[in-house]
């Protein structure tokens, strides 16, 4: 899929979800190591690896085996676990950590299985030529994933272990117990640590799938709050982000940026430049500069004089026509599921009771990550090494492999733990840009994006004009639903309402600005038209929302979210103040269910709309650590915060207008409201990941509880820029 | 390009850089403190802040010109050997960080906060804490730091002995 992504040049339009393109694609990795290999890098000891596929030749050489037995390891890995013979526990993930508290999280499931502390634990990371193939960190696949692969490599290490020692003492493995990285006989209480156990081993186990797990009940590391594993690291400044990274006698790079979107370069001049002493570099419209200060490199890009051809282009008060008018028409050509019908839609149109037909609309958004995206390129021959912050270190492996026309074999990508992405950083720009111009000045290059670059060069969540037309039954039965989705894409676009008759369907469009991935896509959008329109459905029938929801929703997951959500926010009280409002919205995404309830204030003469209290309730299965689930709904509904009130990218004929933190306004500490969070720990169900669901109830709730204190419907995402024109 | 002198950390340093220069990039590229970080250039986003003579600045917006005997303090100079400042360890206890990009530039801003104010109140904490982005949202959670931060030190009998 890495081609897919490359092939797509910077002006053109980036894959609008990698969920729907990538999940599906196989993994390709095919892992030419074998198990010596593994040891004469690991050093000795024992090492479970978990395999994707040929899982019943997996399970035939899932006993321990013996130096020699057999060295092959199966070719397509997603992870694996070595134990040292001086006990150290290294554990081994392509997931890359981007604050969403992975390393931790992880950590902790391996410490629950194997019985290890988890500060014994290290997990190497998102590094193209250590770590197994993995296809990115994205849509909250990790916690379903990952967690449970490692869970259950932890859990076949520990078997391993006890197994060990129930030879070496000729005794029942039934009596013996793992606990604190030693195992116990309960009946002579004499005990052996790991480490004693693996002493001049080398031992390897492919993940045997029919261990059991310990069931989610009974966990002890796993399902507790846990610090932050590294946290002291981040809390002294000594942690180094990928834009903190250097290298002897490295140059810091710059580029010469277009205009505006998709120029082409006609003339160059760059002699001044040269004359600086920076290495200056063409390559099509790849103009960059590499010098031994971003000052210098900065002057030297400045003292270029560049000639380009721009194209006009659609501009934000175009967009939403643009948008409608320049469609694939029909049915996306992958096919999967992006257009819905069923039961016959315009006759019960025809014949319900109550019709109401709307449009919304969403902006385009920036991610911000705090940290802009970075690089540092190394090249050895025709070897690149390259430390930067993405969530696909192995597509961008792909990228830099497609850009210098090498095999992926010469390419090594290494991401450092990173400032966030939010879906942000699943391409390759600043990676290539570094590497490009390292190639040229023979010697290491660092490319760190200014905020502007960030706002400009990066990639948006996509804008969109969503249609609705419903129809109801006096009783308040939905009976026809009709969704259409432009651009924005298709996550979350189905309802989980029960309605007889359904058409719904995304369109593609061609998106006048470069988009791509976002924490929960297009989920914000479609559930922000969805729970909006049943708000107005509601009040079009004089019901009260909650029951008008609860009347039409059977799944019990998120009946039960939504009612525990009304409980804790006291649904149904009366308001105290003129300008309150009350309002709800929530759904289901990437395995999770939320449930958004918010009490908004309008000041009548100024028009501000402060968010004052937010009440959610999450529900994704087990949980695994429930404090960093509480940071990750809160964070959640603080971003969602700023989508819905007051965040979009203006722009204008190719050029982005507001690409700075002084004109693009990202919530603040005074924009939190009072947060409360109620989470429903479903032990039984498997655990689901939470970076990204919690945040899709925000924006309804919001609009809904203007509504309630105004009066006044907002379609339009961001609701309220500039505050709230009072009619 | 010139000699400067400048004090860091209560350590001496002297950089060969033009006086025009960001105090940040001064901090990064030369003397590889890469605690403080580049969040945005024009002061917004509070990433980059050190205290100068004790009180918070946004280093990416300060010259290096405009420094002369003041001393810088950064993130990298406020734990005293292993034993952490209040404000960083409450910002482990209260988990007041996802990414932590910005978690330097918060600390800095705190102790900035909690030396001019001991006891700030909630709003307090909002108003002066309103130049410091976290895009991850944990904004309520570095509220409770401060607070946390603020009840310890209160505690401490340096503290004590300066209240009387």
């Amino acid at each position: 899929m890495s081609s897919k992504v490359m092939s797509t040049k910077v002006s053109s339009q980036l894959f609008l979800e990698p969920e729907r393109y990538e999940l599906k694609a196989a993994p390709v990795y095919h892992f030419d190591l074998d198990r010596r290999d593994f040891f004469k890098f690991l050093g000795a000891g024992l090492l479970v690896v978990s395999a994707l596929k040929h899982a019943g030749a997996v399970q035939e050489s899932g006993g321990a085996r013996r130096r020699g037995a057999d060295d092959s390891v199966p070719k397509e890995i997603d992870a694996w676990l070595h134990i040292g013979e001086d006990g150290t526990v290294t554990v081994y993930t392509g997931k890359v950590e981007v604050g969403q508290n992975i390393r931790t999280s992880l950590s902790q499931a391996v410490a629950e299985e194997l019985h290890v502390p988890i500060d014994k634990i290290e997990l190497v990371m998102g590094d193209t030529q250590l770590t197994p193939f993995d296809m990115g960190t994205f849509g909250s696949r990790t916690t379903p994933t990952m967690n449970l692969q490692l869970r259950k490599v932890a859990a076949s290490a520990r078997d391993l272990l006890i197994g060990l020692a129930a030879t070496q003492w000729q005794t029942d493995p039934a009596h013996l117990v793992a606990s604190d990285a030693k195992v116990t006989d309960t009946q002579t209480n004499r005990s052996v640590e790991y480490a004693a156990l693996l002493k001049g081993q080398q031992l390897t186990q492919t993940l045997p799938a029919e261990d059991p797990l310990i069931p989610a009940a009974n966990w002890r590391v796993a399902g507790q709050s846990a610090h932050k594993v590294d946290g002291r690291d981040f809390v002294t400044g000594r942690h180094r982000y990928p834009s903190d990274q250097t290298l002897p006698d490295m140059l810091h790079g710059k580029l010469l940026r277009p205009p505006s979107f998709g120029a082409t370069l006609l003339s160059l001049d760059s002699q001044k430049a040269e004359q600086m002493g920076a290495v200056v570099v063409r390559d099509g419209n790849f103009v960059g500069v590499a010098a031994p200060s971003v000052a210098l490199a900065s002057s030297a890009v400045a003292a270029i004089h560049a000639e380009w051809k721009s194209d006009p282009q659609p501009s934000r008060k175009d967009l939403f026509d643009s948008l409608k008018k320049d469609t694939t028409e029909g049915k996306d050509p992958s096919g999967d599921g992006d257009s819905y019908e069923t039961g016959s839609v315009d006759k019960a149109l025809a014949s319900a009771d109550h019709h109401l037909q709307q449009t919304y609309t969403v902006s385009y958004i920036a991610h911000v990550p705090l940290e802009p995206r970075a690089a540092l390129a190394k090249w050895d021959g025709d070897h690149v090494t390259v430390w930067t912050g993405t969530q696909r270190p192995f597509g961008v492996r792909g990228q830099l492999a497609e850009a210098f026309r090498i095999p992926e074999e010469k390419v090594r990508v290494l991401m450092p733990d990173t400032g966030s992405g939010y879906g942000g950083k699943h391409t390759g720009e600043t990676a290539i840009e570094a590497a490009r111009l390292a190639r040229a000045a023979k010697r290491p290059v660092k490319v760190v994006w200014t905020r502007e670059e960030e706002f400009t060069w990066a990639y948006f969540r996509p804008a969109g004009v969503i249609d609705v037309k419903s129809g109801v039954a006096a009783d308040g039965a939905i009976t026809a639903w009709e969704f259409h989705n432009y651009n924005s894409g298709s996550a979350g676009i189905r309802t989980y309402y029960e309605i007889p008759n359904q058409r719904i369907m995304f369109h593609e469009a061609n998106s006048p600005l470069r988009q791509g991935s976002y924490r929960a896509l297009a989920a914000t959008a479609n559930h922000f038209a969805r729970e909006s329109h049943m708000d107005e459905l509601a009040h079009t029938l004089k019901l009260d929302p909650l029951e008008f929801r609860l009347k039409n929703l059977k799944n019990e997951r998120l009946r039960a979210v939504f009612q525990a959500a009304a409980k804790r926010f006291g649904w149904g009280a009366s308001k105290s103040t003129p300008g309150q409002g009350f309002g709800m919205g929530g759904g289901y995404e990437k395995l999770g269910n939320i449930a958004t309830f918010a009490e908004v204030n309008v000041d009548r003469k100024s028009g501000e709309v402060k968010v004052v209290r937010v009440v959610s309730a999450f529900e994704c299965g087990a949980i695994v650590n429930p404090d960093n689930l509480r940071s990750q709904i809160e964070g959640s509904n603080i971003q969602g915060l700023g989508g819905a009130l007051f965040e979009a990218i203006e722009f204008e004929n190719g050029k982005i207008l507001n690409g700075r933190l002084s004109r693009y306004r990202v919530p603040r500490f005074s924009d939190v409201p009072a947060l409360d969070t109620v989470l429903l720990d479903r032990k039984d169900l498997p655990s689901a990941g939470a970076g990204e669901c919690p945040m899709i109830g925000m924006a309804p709730a919001i609009a809904n509880a203007i509504f309630d204190a105004t009066g006044q419907r907002l379609r339009s995402l961001p609701l309220v820029p500039n505050g709230l024109k009072l009619s | 390009m010139a000699a400067i002198h400048l004090s860091v950390n209560r350590h001496s340093y002297t950089v060969d850089a033009d006086p025009q220069t960001s105090l940040l990039t001064v901090l990064r590229d030369h003397l590889d403190l890469t605690g403080s970080k580049y969040g945005c250039g024009e002061g917004q986003c509070g990433a980059c802040t050190v205290l100068v003579d004790g009180k918070a600045q946004r280093s990416c917006i300060t010259r290096l010109g405009t420094i002369g005997a003041k001393q810088i303090t950064t993130i990298e100079g406020i734990a005293a050997a292993d034993r952490l400042h209040p404000v960083q360890q409450a910002f482990l206890d209260e988990e007041a960080m996802q990414c932590a990009y910005c978690t330097s530039g918060m600390i800095m801003s705190a102790v900035s906060l909690l030396t001019v104010n001991r006891h700030p109140t909630h709003d307090e904490i909002v108003d002066f804490m309103e130049g410091n982005i976290c895009r991850c949202g944990t904004y309520p959670r570095i509220v409770s730091a401060i607070q946390k931060a603020a009840s310890v030190l209160a505690e401490s009998p340096a503290a004590k002995g300066a209240s009387r």
